[in-house]
């Protein structure tokens, strides 16, 4: 028995040490199976609603097109993956700490809100000032707003799941009723709506030299920069292991000696942080004001996005990118060839079916998977 | 699902895809973005797509359209239809109107139209279509009053903006208008022309928000209630439906509802019809004739732009003497001896 257990444990490690073909599997092959059997399932559906074949071929040559086939498709897909990288990074980090937070909507709308206040209340600084200050402001609403559910976790026990989702719809109505104030509503309309912010607060766009219809800016560095910043602190810094450490077990982590309740805090504050960061990028680089459904669900999908990532922070980065690529190639499969933009959605949660059960990826597609090794791995 | 099979008739196989695009660029298309509410919401949306389905039929053109899931999509939709493919695009809905005036600026050369926003001042390559929807509202404000059984009636909207709102106060002021001539005192819920606030369900898509807001109207004692928020007011329609006629009845917006919605015609008393197909496919005939100039399309109870529907169901419920007073005000509407706004 105990020869056994020192067998697997050495194992272990050493798949630790040197990541091997399990890894591999796990976040490469999976995944992309996973993709390529949404894409079937997707033309089953697809020819279930009575599409026709060449409909449907035309159809995912137009999601190919609009996602990577030309300038103006790569400007989309990087425009929409912004902000689900960064919100996706958030929750990775809550994932990892073994926090479910659901509340990346609330605090993306909480980010955004206090990024475009800050923005056209102070239009006489300079841009180097005024932006990093705007963006300043969106972390930190979003990483209070996401500390109220760690502080809650911590001092009361109250789950976060709950807690977040509450927030949520708190933040939902808060930003109608903002919307109204005097001081920020847009003078002469009726309708909440934000005024805009200064054209110097806003992220610059990289490409509108070639075409000022092509959207992607700056913000796409910043998502770069948060992929490599999470990554510093998840894998290099001791809070970062005091958080993986609670997450992988968290009575182990408190006999340690770590602070659980202020891992718990800190952790869900990093998230909103990033959250609130996604939905200040979103008004400073694509909006440039605030209405009611500015968040369009970018909050819920980065929760797809950190799980197909598997929380890791590179991972996150490509889950971002297909994301962004499905929204902005879903969009021309509905010019090109008609299909219903709710066929991208149905593929996006196939996608996640197939991510989030491995073992069925694993046995629709049994090869490409090294089966012994795989069994003893478990 | 129908311009689908309309275009996959042309293409013979999967190969001949690229010359497919090709094809579709050298016949004249109209293309259309939709707001949130979707392109088969019974109502707004609807109403304006079939503009362009009657221009397919009609002038033989090609029609695509891109549904809004977001607010946020307003921008990239339009920008995904900018390649040069499309004559003539056309933008549903006063939320757009920041969004297409973007691109109009940024594309000169690129025609459009908007439906329910006027740029003031207008820009050269925008032809907005509005609508003096409180004409048709006015009528159906003083059939409501008639027909009120509690002397209560409700209304509630999508969001404040103009476009909305306009119904809104084009009923209030018709069942004022009855009151003045009748000495009753018929009162209008959820909606205040002088403070500009009211009930609103902040969203143009939840069939639950429509279905409660009716519930609260009803159990104030509203036996009639219009729902100004596009598919919101299906939500309504069925609230309706279970009680019954009559104790609930509904007056749809912007499309003749029994036609669109015929599951519940037995609750619709009559729909404040916003002829938004008309003035899109006169649009799409205005730049096929080459006469394309930006401006403003104005849809009015003269013109037929606006109107109140046929009773269908409630023809014989509506008395005779009710239908003639409205003939006698639509005259007045229109010669101007009866004014719909207090403003």
């Amino acid at each position: 028995m105990s020869e056994g257990k020192t067998d697997t444990a050495i194992q272990s490690l050493l798949k630790r040490a040197a990541p091997g073909r399990h890894e591999f599997e796990d976040l490469v092959i999976v995944p992309l199976f996973a993709i390529v059997a949404a894409l079937v399932l997707g033309a089953l559906t697809m020819l279930a609603t009575s599409v026709e074949p060449a409909t449907i071929a035309r159809s995912y040559l137009a999601l190919l097109q609009g996602s990577v086939g030309s300038i103006s498709a790569i400007s989309e897909t990087l425009t929409a993956a912004t902000p689900l990288i960064l919100a996706g990074l958030g929750l990775a980090l809550g994932f990892r700490t073994g926090l479910f937070n659901i509340g990346a909507e609330g605090q993306i709308l909480m980010g955004g809100m206090a990024a475009v206040i800050t923005g056209f209340s102070f239009p006489g600084l300079p841009f180097f000032v005024l932006l990093p200050l705007c963006l300043l402001s969106g972390a930190l609403a979003g990483a209070f707003y996401a500390g109220i559910a760690g502080w809650l976790r911590a001092a009361t026990g109250a789950h976060e799941v709950i807690s977040t989702i509450m927030l949520n719809l708190i933040a939902y109505r808060l930003i109608d009723y903002m919307l109204r104030l005097p001081f920020v509503q847009r003078p002469g309309r009726a309708d909440p709506i934000s005024k805009s912010v200064p054209d110097h607060a806003a992220l610059p766009r990289l490409l509108d030299w070639i075409d000022p219809n092509l959207r992607v800016h700056a913000g796409i560095f910043l998502a770069l920069a948060a992929v490599y910043l999470v990554y510093w602190l998840l894998f290099r810094t001791k809070i970062g292991f005091e958080f993986r450490a609670s997450g992988a077990n968290p009575d182990a982590a408190r006999f340690a000696g770590m602070r659980s309740g202020l891992i718990i805090v800190l952790a869900m504050a990093s998230a909103g942080g990033l959250a609130g960061l996604a939905g200040s990028v979103q008004v400073l680089g694509v909006l440039e004001r605030v209405t009611p459904g500015f968040s369009a669900g970018i909050g819920f999908d980065a929760i797809a996005v950190a799980l197909l990532g598997r929380s890791h922070p590179v991972g996150v980065l490509f889950a971002g990118l297909l994301f962004g690529g499905l929204e902005a190639g879903g969009r021309q499969m509905q010019v090109d060839a008609g299909v219903s933009i709710d066929l991208i959605g149905i593929i996006q949660a196939l996608i996640i079916v197939f991510i989030a059960a491995p073992l069925l990826v694993r046995a629709i597609f049994p090869w490409g998977f090294r089966k012994p090794a795989t069994q003893q791995g478990k | 699902m129908s311009i689908v099979r309309n275009k996959t008739g042309r293409i013979a196989a999967a190969l001949a895809l690229f010359l497919a695009s090709a094809t579709a660029a050298s016949a004249f298309t109209a293309c259309q973005v939709t707001d949130t509410g979707g392109i088969d919401d019974n109502s707004f949306n609807q109403t304006a797509w079939k503009g362009v389905e009657d221009a397919k039929t009609q002038l033989g053109i090609e029609g695509r359209f891109l549904e809004s899931q977001a607010e946020t999509d307003y921008e990239a939709n339009i920008n995904s239809l900018l390649g040069g493919d499309c004559d003539v695009i056309i933008t549903v809905g006063f939320l757009l109107g920041d969004a297409t005036k973007t691109a109009a600026e940024a594309n000169p050369d690129q025609k459009f139209s908007i439906v329910d926003f006027a740029y003031d001042p207008t820009v050269p390559n925008i032809l907005g279509q509005v609508y003096a929807t409180d004409e048709a509202a006015f009528l159906a404000g003083y059939l409501a009053a008639g027909m009120s059984k509690t002397g209560v009636l409700g209304v509630f909207g999508g969001i404040n903006i103009p476009p909305v709102t306009i119904f809104m106060d084009g009923f209030h002021a018709g069942a004022a208008y009855y009151n003045e001539k009748k000495g009753t005192s018929v009162s209008v819920l959820g909606w205040d022309p002088k403070t500009r606030e009211g009930l609103f369900t902040n969203n143009f898509d939840s069939l639950d928000d429509g279905r409660a807001f009716a519930q609260n109207l009803y159990d104030e004692g509203a036996d009639i209630i219009v729902p100004v928020a596009g598919p919101v007011g299906l939500g309504s329609a069925t609230l309706a439906s279970e009680l019954g006629a009559d104790k609930l009845k509904i007056i749809g917006v912007d499309a003749d509802l029994v036609l669109t919605d015929p599951e519940h015609k037995e609750i619709y008393l009559t729909s404040i019809t916003k002829r938004m197909d008309a003035t899109v496919f006169n649009v799409i005939k205005q730049v096929m004739d080459g006469k394309f100039e930006g401006g403003i399309l104005l849809g009015s109870l003269e013109n037929g732009g606006v109107d109140l529907a046929p009773f269908h169901e409630m023809e014989s419920a509506v008395p005779a003497e009710l239908k003639q007073e409205l003939e006698t005000i639509r005259a007045g509407i229109i010669d101007g001896s009866i004014t719909v706004s207090p403003k």
